[in-house]
């Protein structure tokens, strides 16, 4: 219960950072950091108390598993992650480029 | 779980201070800490896996993001109405932050899952397609639409890089 | 290759010269066992793009575009997705889409299980050869000449 609630902060700070700075790598850092707290949590629900990792062993039969299902779910959204902060990060080196800054007060400002 | 409990506040804490650090640099450098606590923090949670593929991913964010922030160390603006805002977010984060408490009441209790497709997955994982790493057979073989999926997410990223850094048909 | 002025230092280079290949040995070997161990198309393919990424941080663009130009990274790319999607199709003539039709072996294996060795090396090219390109691009692009003065 307590690491459902820490999950929960963790991901509250991130959103604290998306919905209150006004820097375009500071919004890119509070989108990285809710998604981990998203991929913790799904890990967190499939965790059986005292299991062993979902792969069979040669020698001896492994009979208290953790549930795959979770884990073979963030796998992909691990990569989705990586896909999506490179072109997050690519459309800020183009905005600094067009207006010269980060902020995203002063790029309002600047477009009428 | 008390190791897994530390370690959480520890990411925690990286966290805040990427978050309320000035320097662009420094507050890469924090979230390149809570990445790599949530490797091993799944490392603890028996997910090899994802340890791995986590701490080799958060490597490379870590490069993209510092290729990105590199001499571009800019002030950002405070004005405006600093306190107002500032109200208003805290009192939206305690509401969700008391619904999420009533919510996490109806969810399983940690340590004992729900395991209902799961467990046919484990019973018959071996003898359906005899892979022994469950992870992989369900990635590949029972839910590889995700795959295909992903795939196809990141082709469409690779795509929207490539057309937002081009060189040609743009205006001076 | 041992252009001094490009780059980073002679420490830098030599370590690289020694460590590149083990770490592309390491990904493969991720990539291979992926079914019967930890790992798998994703984790090898980061690490493949990871150990091409060390030789362009290290040696400097023309070096490493040298090693994979971007010819052979965009084919690699097309060739997993090409792969993965024709391997899926096979499945359709016995069977249904994404259909792991041929033998299973025997377990614990390195050739066994099927089609998902081969499923894991279309992702990992797909995977490493995606990466390497979004990287190529955000490194060599550079700011117009407005904003080089800052």
């Amino acid at each position: 219960m307590s690491l459902y609630f820490l999950c929960l902060v963790l991901f509250s700070v991130g959103l604290y950072c998306i919905l209150r700075k006004r820097n375009l790598i500071k919004i890119i850092i509070g989108i990285a950091i809710t998604e981990y707290a998203v991929n913790l949590f799904f890990v967190l629900v499939g965790y059986k108390m005292h299991g062993r990792a979902p792969i069979h062993a040669e020698d001896q039969a492994i009979l208290n598993m953790v549930d795959p299902l979770p884990q073979a779910l963030v796998l992909t959204a691990i990569v989705i992650g990586l896909a999506i902060t490179a072109l997050i990060a690519s459309i800020a080196i183009r905005v600094y480029e067009k207006y010269g800054t980060f902020d995203i007060t002063k790029i309002r400002k600047l477009k009428g | 779980m008390l190791e897994l409990q530390i370690l959480l506040v520890f990411m925690i804490i990286g966290a805040i201070v990427a978050v309320k650090t000035k320097d662009l640099l420094s507050a890469v450098i924090a979230v390149g800490t809570v990445g790599l606590g949530l490797s091993v923090a799944f490392l603890i949670l028996k997910a090899p896996d994802l340890a791995i593929a986590q701490l080799v991913v958060e490597i490379l964010v870590v490069i993209i993001l510092i290729r990105a922030t590199i001499r571009k160390d800019l002030p950002f603006s405070t004005s405006g109405r600093w306190f107002f805002n500032t109200f208003v977010v805290f009192v939206f984060l305690i509401v969700f932050l008391i619904f999420g408490y009533i919510c996490m009441k109806d969810l399983p209790k940690f340590g004992e899952p729900i395991m209902k497709v799961a467990q046919s997955f484990l019973n018959n994982g071996l003898k359906d397609t005899g892979a022994t790493n469950l992870v992989s057979s369900i990635v590949l073989d029972y839910r590889a639409y995700d795959t295909l999926g992903e795939a196809t997410i990141l082709f469409t990223a690779v795509i929207g890089v490539l057309a937002v850094m081009r060189k040609v048909g743009r205006k001076k | 290759m041992d252009n001094p002025k490009h780059g980073m230092t002679l420490i830098v280079k030599t370590i690289t010269r020694l460590t590149v290949g083990l770490i592309l040995l390491f990904g493969i070997y991720i990539v291979s066992h992926g079914h019967v161990s930890p790992g798998g198309g994703f984790a090898g393919g980061v690490i493949i793009a990871l150990s091409f990424i060390h030789i362009l941080l290290a040696f400097g663009k023309e070096v490493a575009l040298k090693r994979i130009s971007y010819n052979v990274a965009s084919f690699f790319e097309s060739l997993g997705a090409i792969m993965f999607i024709t391997l899926a199709l096979l499945g359709i003539g016995s069977g249904y889409f994404l259909l792991n039709f041929i033998s299973k072996g025997e377990p614990f294996r390195l050739f066994s299980s099927g089609l998902i060795p081969l499923y894991n090396v279309a992702i990992s090219f797909k995977v490493g050869a995606g990466l390497f390109i979004i990287f190529v691009i955000l490194v060599t692009f550079r700011l117009t000449k407005k904003d080089d003065r800052e």
